[in-house]
């Protein structure tokens, strides 16, 4: 078996499944300001499945990618130490406000840069959008196949990989030709943790706008050790076309956002009484929670 | 006038709920914009199929009937149903939020570069006023969809790259027959001079659908029953209510180990972790064991005689009372309730 050249798709996300008191105002919507940001949980699903693929065959490298802020570099570092081989940013103020279409134009246009690769792996979706568009849209940007929600690559050859993927409502046993993009399940096998080998080697890992950012030491170390620069892609090193990308580059626009008020009081204490049940009903439907 | 468009599913002759209630919310969307309804079903042996479709209004119904259609591959329907959608030009395209709709739709958006969103719940006409262009565009669709894990509801639109598509969550729209003699156009697909070899590069080895399967950790609502549930039969009451409000229904170890339920459909430390976005716990104390299983669920109604249970602390309500009482009030007023 052919080492393989595989990407991962990565996303820093607010960490909407830890909605706690002090993340709420007083009014009781969310203060996205107090709310911590953390690895998207299907991306570290995805990352493991490569390093997984890693193990089985020697040579195999391991590349993560991600497009953010410059905070996001956090997660580079962070697949760095559980055994990522590379990582790139690709980071740009002109690509914020970016939906799922200019998004995958942008991942794909940096994808286009690498000098190959078998396949591309993403989480099968990230939880501040539950969308799960990013993958399939840039599959298609590709021209490659697609095998979403992938729970175990059972076999894998020179140029077939045979995987399970988890639906709905049961499995189904695929083999699609490489390369091609899969998007991983949550039910698929949790990350590795850090190496602390892996964390000395690289906690002065940077990328180009961090390392302007720090002291002399950082930056004769970077010198001397170029594996710990991180690239860093703006607009002009993808050769992005800018009615594309970002906000301009997005369809799809919001037009209204309703804050659903979360409720922290003490519960509502209901008897079995026609009224209160009817009632009870009502507010939940009013505020989506049924129906 | 530009059309609504659905995209059915369908498995062994029979076209999916999703789809029908797609059909019938939009029947809804085309009657307010004065639009045709038109349809895309994709399969192998699909004789007759119009007749689980016309029903709900549909104008015009594509049939692509070939035995490499079935079961459900991205390649060869994308191919199909971007071919279909170039030519008909159509304002509006939904697909249920399921795993095929959500494999497709994005795949689709991409090849006609337009506008997408995910899991809508609610769906409307409106229009919008865009400042820079300082024109107004009439008649968009509004696509509603819970977002930032649930906390808020964002309305989005799409006014300048069509067709507007949205994927919309299974089990939210109401299925509604619109004239049992409604005639439809049928377009039958020349499947052959759209896809190639290319397209059935990926092939199915095995597969196993499940209509059973059981799916705690995705379910959004969650009806599980403890021991105070008595015994089999009662729990049969909780599934009506699991059913009716598109949720699954678990159980308490001590119902489980009381044969009351399958073990699968546990809950807890020894079972299943779930966070849904709805819990009611039905004559469950509320054991650790138990609410380390399912406390980060974002809305819990604990239902028990008893005031004192130790689960009423994680409640958001607590309805004193009996079971054979509440479970039904609870079914008769979402009947009488539900949009």
């Amino acid at each position: 078996m052919r080492p393989l050249k595989i990407v991962v798709l990565i996303k820093q996300v607010p960490d909407t499944r830890n909605v706690g008191p002090d993340a709420m105002k007083p009014d009781g919507t969310v203060n996205r300001g107090k709310l911590d940001t953390v690895f998207n949980p299907d991306d570290l699903h995805a990352l493991e499945l490569a390093l997984n693929l890693k193990d089985r065959i020697p040579g195999t490298e391991v590349t993560v990618m991600t497009m953010g802020p410059r905070r996001a570099a956090d997660i580079i570092r962070d697949s760095l130490y559980r055994g990522a081989d590379n990582g790139i940013m690709i980071s740009d103020k002109r690509f914020g406000g970016a939906d799922t279409l200019a998004t995958s134009y942008t991942l794909v246009r940096a994808i286009q840069k690498l000098p190959s690769y078998d396949i591309i792996m993403g989480g099968r979706q990230a939880i501040d959008g539950d969308t799960a568009q990013v993958g399939p849209q840039c599959a298609e940007k590709l021209g490659v196949p697609q095998v979403t929600y992938v729970e175990e690559i059972i076999s894998i050859t020179n140029d077939e990989v045979i995987a399970k993927r988890r639906l709905s409502k049961g499995v189904e046993t695929v083999s699609s030709p490489l390369p091609c993009l899969m998007t991983v399940h949550g039910a698929s096998p949790a990350c590795r943790s850090k190496e602390a080998k892996r964390v000395m080697q690289y906690k002065y890992a940077r990328t180009n706008s961090e390392i302007r950012k720090n002291d002399e030491f950082v930056k004769a170390l970077h010198s001397k050790r170029p594996y710990l620069t991180i690239p860093e892609w703006g607009v002009e090193d993808i050769d992005a076309d800018v009615t594309k990308i970002g906000l301009s580059g997005s369809p799809t626009k919001v037009k209204s956002v309703e804050s659903i008020v979360l409720t922290a009081n003490e519960a509502k204490v209901l008897s079995d009484s026609d009224l209160d049940i009817e009632n009870m009903i009502k507010e939940l439907i009013d505020h989506h929670i049924i129906g | 006038m530009k059309s609504v468009f659905v995209y059915c599913e369908v498995e062994n002759h029979k076209v999916a709920e999703i789809s029908q209630e797609l059909l019938s919310t939009g029947k809804k969307l085309a009657t307010k914009l004065g639009a045709p309804l038109e349809a895309m079903v994709f399969g192998s042996q699909l004789g007759g199929i119009e007749g689980q479709i016309s029903q709900y209004g549909v104008d015009k119904i594509f049939v692509a009937d070939d035995k490499r259609l079935e079961p459900y591959r991205t390649l060869p329907h994308s191919a199909i149903a971007t071919d279909v959608l170039k030519q008909e030009e159509p304002q509006i395209v939904l697909f249920g939020a399921t795993s095929v709709g959500r494999d497709l739709a994005p795949r689709l958006a991409s090849a006609l570069n337009c506008g997408l969103t995910a899991d809508t719940t609610i769906l409307d006409i409106g229009d919008h006023f865009v400042k820079k262009e300082k024109k107004e565009y009439k008649d968009l669709l509004y696509a509603i969809r819970p977002a930032f894990g649930g906390s808020i509801m964002a309305n989005i639109i799409n006014w300048d790259q069509h067709p507007q598509m949205a994927t919309v969550r299974e089990g939210v729209m109401k299925k509604e027959i619109f004239d049992e003699n409604y005639k439809s156009e049928i377009v039958e697909v020349d499947v052959n001079s759209i896809v190639s070899d290319e397209d059935f590069v990926v092939k199915i080895i095995e597969r196993h659908i499940e209509e059973s399967d059981v799916n705690l950790k995705e379910a959004p609502i969650i009806v599980a029953g403890g021991y105070g549930v008595g015994s089999r039969e009662n729990f049969e009451h909780l599934e009506e209510l699991a059913d009716l409000l598109g949720g699954e229904v678990g159980g308490s170890r001590a119902a489980v180990d009381a044969g009351f339920i399958d073990h699968n459909r546990q809950i807890g430390q020894t079972g299943t972790t779930v966070r849904p976005k709805l819990y009611i716990a039905a004559g469950i104390s509320g054991a650790i064991q138990h609410t380390a299983g399912m406390q980060d669920a974002s809305m819990i109604i604990s239902i028990n005689s008893d005031p004192e249970a130790p689960i009423n602390s994680l409640a958001d309500f607590v309805i004193q009372g009996d079971l054979g009482v509440v479970i039904p009030k609870m079914i008769k007023f979402y009947k009488a309730n539900a949009k």
